[in-house]
């Protein structure tokens, strides 16, 4: 298992410095440094002198791909591409535009993002699978049917329309939680109350189709037909046996976001206003700080790959069947 | 097991303890869905935000609206503006009187105050300071103990913040600091030409970095010829020729003092690393200091020990005794204790979290203009009644602002001096509809400009005789925009009848270069073509982004666009150097977008630059407007018009669009907010009682329903 953790390790990393290399394209060709100057010093009294003089202190007056003027190695090492490419593989990820350390920004605003996306992950996983256990145990009655045009209807609504509607008649008209904000400390738990609520509740609708087609596959298969005839109650079938063969295509569709939940949400923390790394890349690229969009793409690109290789992983622990080769 | 018992029964008590402590202040307090602790709830404590965190809280690189709300009630410039005085007036702040000017020769004699613009060569501001004023408390005025410094994490841990009394030399460092290669003033570039010596600073100081660029360079070790030290207390600017508007500068952070020390505190790596900065944690005099700046989530003011003796304005306008903004005259401020910031990113949120009282003031969105503001039949902004049954009070004011549609002077069809462009400009000017323009696209909130002054800034004149004759006439006593009729017949004249080259038979095509990128803009953009279709004039989009769109107008490639200006003074010259020669955008990188050029207006411009504001002056500016009316470089636009909302416990609120450091005037009726936030706060639990008796209803049968079917079974296999 070590080699094929190796090795994998070793494919991600052309897949990393291929990320690398697109975003440098896109927020340093793309979009020059003079742009970024431009942006960054606002509309009124920029002269080309202070364009050159913020280009200077950032490093960002050096060529981008080949320096000419230096020698040697220089040539290659002295250039935006390799000095900024080499600070994004040592997860360096350097000062933003207003001068702020993005590695401790990211550091202090996980914490939020985890604090939804956790109980939400874990809720709504939960709460996916035991309905649509029961609409497996319910099938070919009007509670089954009653059950997927609700969760049709449920998945059909914008998620948006969730977060408004549920801050709207949750937090307007009933008064019951905070519409929005954030406290650090278990008077978190009041905050993020409503939020997970909201995010459970919109995953709903696709989550239990989902799981409900994966467990009504099980269901025709030999092992439950034989788990009936020897009399185990339904419940015991469905809860047990039906559940634990089809962890694998549940593993899939879960393990791989575990890492994912880091980044937080661009919408729901938006409009709950909290402080999670969804919302600092939301802010970012509307400032068009780049230094931050590239360190959050570069950091979900890596997050990504640790996700897959978890899932490969996990195959292994929940069917003995599988060998990591 | 029993280890797992325990470990399990210690879990849940954790668990209980967490749902406990979560639920807490929901059982407790009556106000469930209040986003603050009950900590200051009965004391002067205002509550506000911010929609996104601001860049820089260095005075001497701050320069936007954002970021202006928090450093104007920390650093104190020389000079402010009197807080009710209409017109804006500036008064002594950080100095005791308004600096003494005096005029000087070349040899650097001075001149009389009446000497000619020719004679003066330079302006001499002497500035005395109040005595006795001391920073906030801050832990650069204490010794530092440098073993300990890594374990600093934030400025809070520093035992013992000292503090120290304010000199004429800090003020003179924040000068010097304007020049600093590293601190990229955005006001450099602009105080070269004022200034004496700042240029050649900034060379200094340029070399001296080179030689180590990470260090800390001592300022006081670099002499600006500009600026002089009398005293203790007193120091003095010289300034290039006459500039009479360096006074509103002098009102600005950008002039604020700066202790060398605090300079120095904040250039240890150990802090760098930590974020903690000059540019994240401001120190000044003011009457609030930044307690808390966590710009991801909350920033707060907090009332500063140390702030010197201050009071509320015993003098205003004629209406603002009876609106009770003098009721407060004499009372030493400020009347907070403490500012909270909250991060809200969204209006939705904001506005709900407002009506709840949970926010003291508020702007007001299009998404809520509705709900808030009708307008009377006289066209007149008031309060719905809901609002004003919540006790509302709503302000309004015109801002000094001007938003523009720009012709490119440059440009061989729309630009230039020639009979042709200009009545092709004038015939535009007519068919843009910029009362459609508020009434449709900004909930009639702005007026239509006639010229490039608002209201409020001198030379501005109302009524008939400030109306813009190309576009307008004077009809019952009000500005009548003229016909389509008359704009086809300038048309006409103007070699284009019908929309087409007279002599190619070619239809005019026009190009609309803009940055629309917005959900609303495709309607906007809609509605201009129309506006240029009324004469038969095509109209083609030329959308990009923000980058090549200052590309365009750098190299002089647009040809019609949209711009704007908010003064950054109140005086005329902060808007008519916009349409100085010498200031074009091509070519010179300056903030003439329009690229517009006329000597007549050039020297008028000149003239009246220098000029105090008189009748003279008053006089000169007619002229410039009749110049640029007639010429018609832009589409004069609107100047748009800013909706406040306050509760009824906020009191001392008045729009001042030029001071920075206004709440310090601000004082709450805690006790009545407390009240209003209880009774529009009560739960309604009715809906979670009949969400759990629907679940039943819902999971009752869905249980019948399991049972019966395994006892189904059983009895299945019994038989």
């Amino acid at each position: 298992m070590l080699n094929y953790i190796l090795r994998r390790i070793l494919y991600a990393i052309p897949i990393l410095v291929g990320v690398n290399l697109i975003t440098f394209f896109l927020f340093f060709v793309v979009n020059t440094p003079d742009d970024m100057a431009r942006m960054q010093l606002g509309m009124k009294h920029v002269t080309p002198e202070a364009i050159d003089n913020w280009k200077q202190e950032r490093g960002y007056d050096r060529p981008l791909f080949w320096n000419d003027a230096a020698a040697g190695a220089g040539q290659a090492t002295e250039t935006l591409l390799y000095s900024e490419s080499t600070k994004l593989f040592r997860f360096d990820f350097g000062v933003a535009d207003d001068g702020r350390d993005i590695g401790g920004d990211i550091r202090e605003r996980m914490g939020p993002s985890l604090a939804i996306a956790v109980p939400t992950f874990i809720l709504g996983l939960m709460a996916n699978i035991t309905f649509a256990l029961l609409m497996v145990f319910f099938r070919a009655t009007y509670l089954e049917l009653s059950g997927v045009v609700l969760t049709v209807v449920l998945m059909s609504i914008s998620g948006l329309f969730y977060i408004i509607g549920g801050q709207f008649v949750v937090g307007k008209l009933m008064h019951l939680v905070p519409i929005s904000g954030y406290e650090s400390g278990l008077d978190a738990f009041r905050f993020v109350l409503l939020p997970v609520a909201i995010g459970v509740i919109s995953g709903i609708g696709s989550g239990v189709r989902w799981y409900r087609t994966i467990f009504l596959e099980e269901m025709g298969k030999d092992y439950v037909r034989t788990a009936r005839a020897k009399g185990l109650p339904e419940g015991r079938v469905l809860f047990h046996h039906v559940l634990r063969n089809a962890m694998i295509p549940i593993l899939t569709g879960a393990v791989v976001v575990l890492p994912l939940l880091f980044m937080g949400s661009l919408i729901t923390e938006s409009f709950f206003g909290i402080p999670g790394l969804g919302s600092y890349t939301i802010e970012a690229i509307n400032a068009q700080d780049f230094a931050i969009v590239r360190a959050m793409v570069f950091l979900g690109a890596v997050l990504y790959i640790i996700g897959l290789l978890l899932t490969d992983l996990s195959y292994t622990l929940v069917d003995p069947r599988v060998r990591l080769s | 097991m029993n280890s797992n018992r325990v470990k399990r029964c210690g879990i849940s008590k954790w668990l209980l303890a967490a749902l406990l402590y979560g639920l807490f202040p929901l059982l407790a307090s009556a106000n469930w869905n209040s986003p603050y602790s009950e900590e200051g709830v009965e004391s002067q404590v205002l509550y506000s935000s911010f929609s996104g965190r601001p860049k820089h809280l260095d005075p001497a690189r701050s320069y936007s609206s954002n970021e202006y709300t928090f450093i104007g009630q920390i650093y104190e410039p020389p000079l402010q503006y009197h807080y009710l005085k209409r017109p804006y007036q500036l008064e002594p702040l950080g100095a005791v009187e308004m600096p003494k000017v005096t005029y000087l020769d070349q040899q650097g004699d001075p001149l009389p105050k009446d000497a000619s613009i020719e004679q003066i060569v330079y302006s001499l501001y002497e500035i005395t300071l109040r005595e006795g004023v001391q920073y906030q408390p801050h832990p650069a005025f204490s010794p530092v103990d440098e073993v300990l410094l890594d374990r600093m994490e934030q400025l809070s841990d520093f035992p013992q913040p000292g503090s120290r009394t304010l000199t004429a030399d800090d003020y003179i460092y924040q000068i010097k600091r304007l020049a600093h290669p590293a601190i990229h003033s955005p006001i450099f570039g602009l105080m070269t030409e004022y200034i004496v010596g700042l240029q050649g600073l900034r060379d200094q100081l340029k070399e001296a970095r080179k030689e180590s660029p990470e260090q800390w360079l001592d300022l006081r070790k670099f002499p600006l010829e500009g600026v002089e030290r009398v005293d203790e207390q007193t120091y003095r600017i010289k300034i290039k020729g006459k500039y009479p508007q360096f006074l509103y500068w002098l009102a600005m952070p950008f002039f604020a003092p700066m202790p060398w020390e605090v300079e120095q505190f904040y250039e240890r790596p150990q802090l760098k690393q930590k974020n903690i900065t000059l540019d994240w944690y401001p120190v000044g005099t003011g009457p609030f200091m930044l307690t808390v700046n966590n710009p991801n989530r909350k920033m707060v003011l907090e009332r500063n020990p140390n702030y010197h003796a201050d009071f509320y304005p015993n003098e205003g306008e004629a209406t603002d005794q009876a609106q009770g903004l003098l009721e407060d005259a004499g009372q030493p401020i400020p009347f907070l204790d403490r500012i909270e910031f909250s991060l809200e990113k969204e209006t939705i949120p904001y506005w709900n979290k407002f009506l709840q009282g949970y926010y003291d003031a508020s702007g007001i969105s299009s998404d809520s203009f509705d709900q808030a503001v009708q307008l009377s039949g006289s066209g007149e902004a008031q309060l719905t009644p809901e609002m004003e049954q919540q006790g509302m009070r709503l302000q309004t004011s015109v801002s000094t602002s001007i938003y523009y549609m720009g012709f490119n002077m440059a440009d061989p069809v729309v630009g230039g001096t020639s009979e042709r462009a200009r009545k092709l400009r004038q015939a535009i000017s007519i068919v843009v509809d910029y009362e459609e323009y508020i009434s449709i696209f900004a909930n009639g909130r702005g007026i239509p400009a006639q010229g490039p002054l608002p209201a409020g800034i001198f030379g501005h004149q109302a009524g008939e005789a400030g109306i813009n004759p190309t576009v307008y006439r004077w009809q019952q006593g009000k500005p009548v925009r003229r016909s389509i009729d008359e704009a086809k017949a300038l048309l006409v004249d103007a070699g284009y009848p019908n929309g087409r080259d007279a002599e190619s038979g070619k239809p005019l095509t026009l190009y609309f270069d803009v940055t629309a990128s917005g959900p609303d803009d495709k309607a906007r953009m809609d509605w201009y073509r129309k506006q240029f279709e009324k004469i038969d004039l095509q109209l083609v989009i030329r959308n990009t982004d923000y980058n090549r769109f200052q590309d365009k107008m750098l190299n002089g490639s647009a040809q019609i666009f949209l711009w704007g200006w908010n003064a950054d003074y109140p005086d005329p010259e902060n808007f008519l150097f916009l349409l100085y020669g010498p200031n074009a955008k091509m070519e010179k990188n300056g903030e003439n977008a329009a690229n517009y050029s006329n000597p007549e207006f050039d020297r008028l411009f000149e003239q009246m630059k220098n000029m105090e504001n008189s009748p003279e002056r008053q006089q000169v500016i007619h002229q410039i407007m009749a110049i640029l009316q007639d010429d018609a470089p832009w589409l004069w636009g609107f100047h748009p018009k800013n909706f406040g909302l306050y509760h009824r416990w906020y009191r001392n609120t008045k729009p001042n669009l030029m001071a920075n450091n206004t709440l310090k005037y601000a004082r709450l009726d805690p006790v009545e907010r407390n009240k209003m936030r209880k009774e529009w706060n009560d739960p309604v639990l009715w809906p979670l009682w009949g969400g759990g008796l629907l679940m039943m209803a819902l999971v009752v049968p869905a249980w019948l329903g399991i049972r019966r079917k395994e006892r189904q079974s059983l009895r299945v296999e019994v038989k």
